[in-house]
């Protein structure tokens, strides 16, 4: 018996008892179109917080400072410590100490109140020097960045994000306007394109202002020490160089053993691992719930498939009487059950498909679908349609024509 | 194999595997059982269910074995179906000896040289007539045009022309029966083997599928049947009575050959 036979016998037996057949798939698409949905919004979420942080800066690396320890023992946090200083990122600017290193920022940031008219707004005000619109891959929307001039001179300029000018100056272009920082005004004079990220805050809402400004009228209090120090490398293959000739740089100059370093040194890519972390356990923790669905329909396909070797039983005992060997009675009953699968795995994906194209605009999250959970989806039906057939099948198969035809 | 034109309707699908009755083996008849015995076991209970049965039936014969339930000819009926092997003794049908072969060889064997006739007529409710009469031919592997064009001949054969794509459903118990005579008769056997053919019919249709058997007979059919009635059994060209596992006219199981029917 040729395997289009076998289809095709298998199809009819399938195509005879349609409503049970629509049941016993039922299983297996609820299963597939679930675990689809569940790695889809898995991903799509962290595709996400990935492109984000992309937004942040390419190749980047970021030094923030260790952790204080107080005399009573209380420990301060990552980046509570001031030992991260302007030097050193004067230091690693030095091409000669971190040659891998193409440009470098240092920010201080604090949350204050910007006033302008009669309108105030509180926002993250960030000290740096004018390589940070390179460093952070930021573009401008109108106007201009200060110059290193401006920075020596501590001019009262400002740069501000999208959102902060919207909301202290409405639709109008603010540059050339004057806004109130502490009690000191300040000169706009540009305004940031939007970046739409919001990693480490609100992105596009933020003052930027010359870290010698900063430190004398903003925040007075902080001195040299910065609160974090952006380097961005020559390029992706310079990375890894270019982490290790910081890290040295800053032990060397810290004096301190790379045990006891009083500085944090994280790269773009471990950032994003450490952000999708979470959503990667939370992945697989619904795909997980999704699977067991998708077992629990497999376990309704052998249920499904012995009811059937069990109702058939007079009809295995004639195609065995009229010629069917054990192997060509299992080879139909395995057919049969990997073509529910197979059925249920492709209605399942469809169902999967439209999910993914419904579900981001009534839950506003992205579904990622790959070609690759596509085929695996429908492979994974195959082959629990097989394993689900496997034992019904041997059944059907072992079953003596004799005692099978004397059945009723 | 015969001259008989209704033959030529159903070309030997595998001619090379037919025995060719040689010079050395002139009178081998289609079917021999020497010294057959079956027991069953079921734990410690061992139940003899055929002690020592010789039968032979040459081509063309129409042999009626005939005896009450438990004489054993359902399990005699097993053994010429092939559908069972026998404990003791030989069975030789068509010139290979069956009663060592394994399962699959004799799937093949009943695919080949069988056509059963069953009380119960066992025709699946879902194929329609000509569906089921093409069964046997899928598992020989015939393509589909072949098997479609076989089975609408055979169903012709046996006066349902008309019927090919009625379901069983749709057809009395005698035209059940005929479609299924057709369905043993589509691979052209060398051996029909009837168990009860009429036993779930009223007189009518027994009538009807008699004078069937008797025609296929006499286009030169091999039939064996098995019943428990005498007026279906005295319509045979001979009949053996099994009791208790043997036959009790030792004489009948030799083919008289010439004799009347």
């Amino acid at each position: 018996m040729s395997w289009l036979e076998t289809l095709h016998t298998a199809f009819d037996a399938i195509r005879t008892r349609r409503m049970r057949s629509a049941l016993t798939m039922l299983g297996i698409l609820i299963g597939i179109a679930a675990v689809m949905l569940t790695v889809g919004l898995g991903q799509g979420a962290q595709k996400q917080v990935a492109s984000q942080i992309d937004k942040l800066g390419s190749n980047l690396l970021i030094v923030t400072p260790g952790s204080t320890t107080s005399l009573t023992g209380v420990r301060g946090g990552r980046g509570s410590a001031t030992t991260l200083t302007t030097a050193d990122a004067a230091m690693l600017a030095d091409r000669s100490v971190a040659p891998d290193v193409k440009a470098v920022a240092a920010t201080s940031s604090t949350q204050t109140s910007l006033t302008a008219n009669a309108t105030n707004w509180t926002t993250s005000v960030v000290g740096t020097t004018p390589s940070w619109l390179q460093v952070r891959a930021r573009t401008m929307g109108s106007g201009r960045f200060f110059t290193a001039a401006e920075l020596a001179a501590a001019q009262p300029e400002v740069v501000l994000g999208e959102t902060t000018a919207q909301e202290l100056f409405g639709a109008r272009d603010p540059v050339g306007e004057q806004v109130t920082i502490g009690s000191q005004p300040f000169t706009i004079i540009g305004v940031l394109a939007t970046v739409g990220s919001t990693v480490g805050g609100d992105q596009d809402d933020q003052a930027v202002v010359p870290a010698t400004t900063y430190a004398n009228v903003v925040s007075p209090t902080a001195g040299t020490s910065v609160a974090s120090i952006y380097l961005e490398a020559a390029g992706q293959d310079a990375l890894s160089a270019a982490y290790q000739e910081a890290n040295n740089a800053l032990l060397t100059s810290h004096g301190v053993a790379e045990t006891a370093s009083d500085f944090t040194l994280s790269s773009q890519e471990s950032i994003v691992q450490t952000a999708t972390s979470t959503s990667r356990t939370l992945t697989v923790l619904l795909g997980g719930i999704a699977a067991i669905s998708l077992l629990v329909g497999g376990i309704g396909v052998m249920n499904i498939m012995l009811v059937s070797v069990t109702e058939r039983i007079r009809e295995i005992g004639l195609r065995k009487a009229l010629g069917a060997t054990p192997r060509v009675i299992l080879r139909q009953f395995l057919t049969e059950a990997s073509m529910l699968g197979f059925a249920g795995g492709v209605l399942g994906l469809l169902l999967g498909m439209l999910g993914a194209a419904v579900l981001p605009s009534l839950i506003g999250q992205p579904v990622t679908v790959s070609a690759v959970a596509a085929v695996a989806a429908i492979a994974i039906s195959v082959v629990i349609g097989v394993v689900a057939g496997v034992y019904p099948a041997g059944r059907a198969a072992r079953l003596s024509p004799i005692d099978a035809l004397r059945s009723e | 194999m015969s001259p008989d034109p209704a033959y030529a309707l159903f070309p030997d699908p595998e001619p090379a595997t037919r025995p060719v009755p040689g010079p050395d083996l002139p009178t081998e008849p289609i079917l021999r059982l020497t010294d057959v015995g079956k027991t069953y076991r079921s734990g410690a209970l061992a139940v003899e269910a055929l002690r020592g049965v010789t039968l032979s039936v040459d081509e063309g014969d129409f042999v009626a074995i005939m005896g009450p339930s438990g004489s054993g000819k359902s399990t005699l009926m097993h053994i010429l179906g092939c559908l069972d092997v026998p404990s003791t003794g030989t069975y030789r049908l068509g010139g290979e000896d069956v009663s060592t072969m394994k399962e699959s060889q004799l799937a093949d064997v009943r695919n080949r040289r069988i056509g059963f006739v069953f009380q119960q007529f066992n025709l699946l409710p879902t194929m329609s007539a000509w569906r089921n009469v093409e069964l046997p031919l899928v598992y020989a592997g015939l393509s589909r045009p072949a098997r479609k064009a076989r089975a609408v001949e055979a169903l012709a054969r046996v006066g349902l022309a008309d019927r090919i794509d009625h379901r069983p459903g749709e057809l009395s118990g005698g035209q059940q029966q005929r479609v299924s005579v057709a369905r043993a008769l589509v691979t052209d056997p060398q051996l029909i083997l009837a168990d009860e053919p009429t036993g779930n019919l009223d007189s009518v249709s027994t009538e009807d599928v008699l004078a069937l058997f008797d025609e296929l007979h006499e286009q030169g059919r091999t039939i064996v049947l098995i019943t428990h009635e005498q007026d279906v059994a005295d319509r045979a060209r001979r009949s053996v009575q099994i009791r208790d596992g043997q036959f009790i006219d030792a004489a009948a199981t030799h083919t008289r050959v010439g004799a009347a029917t």
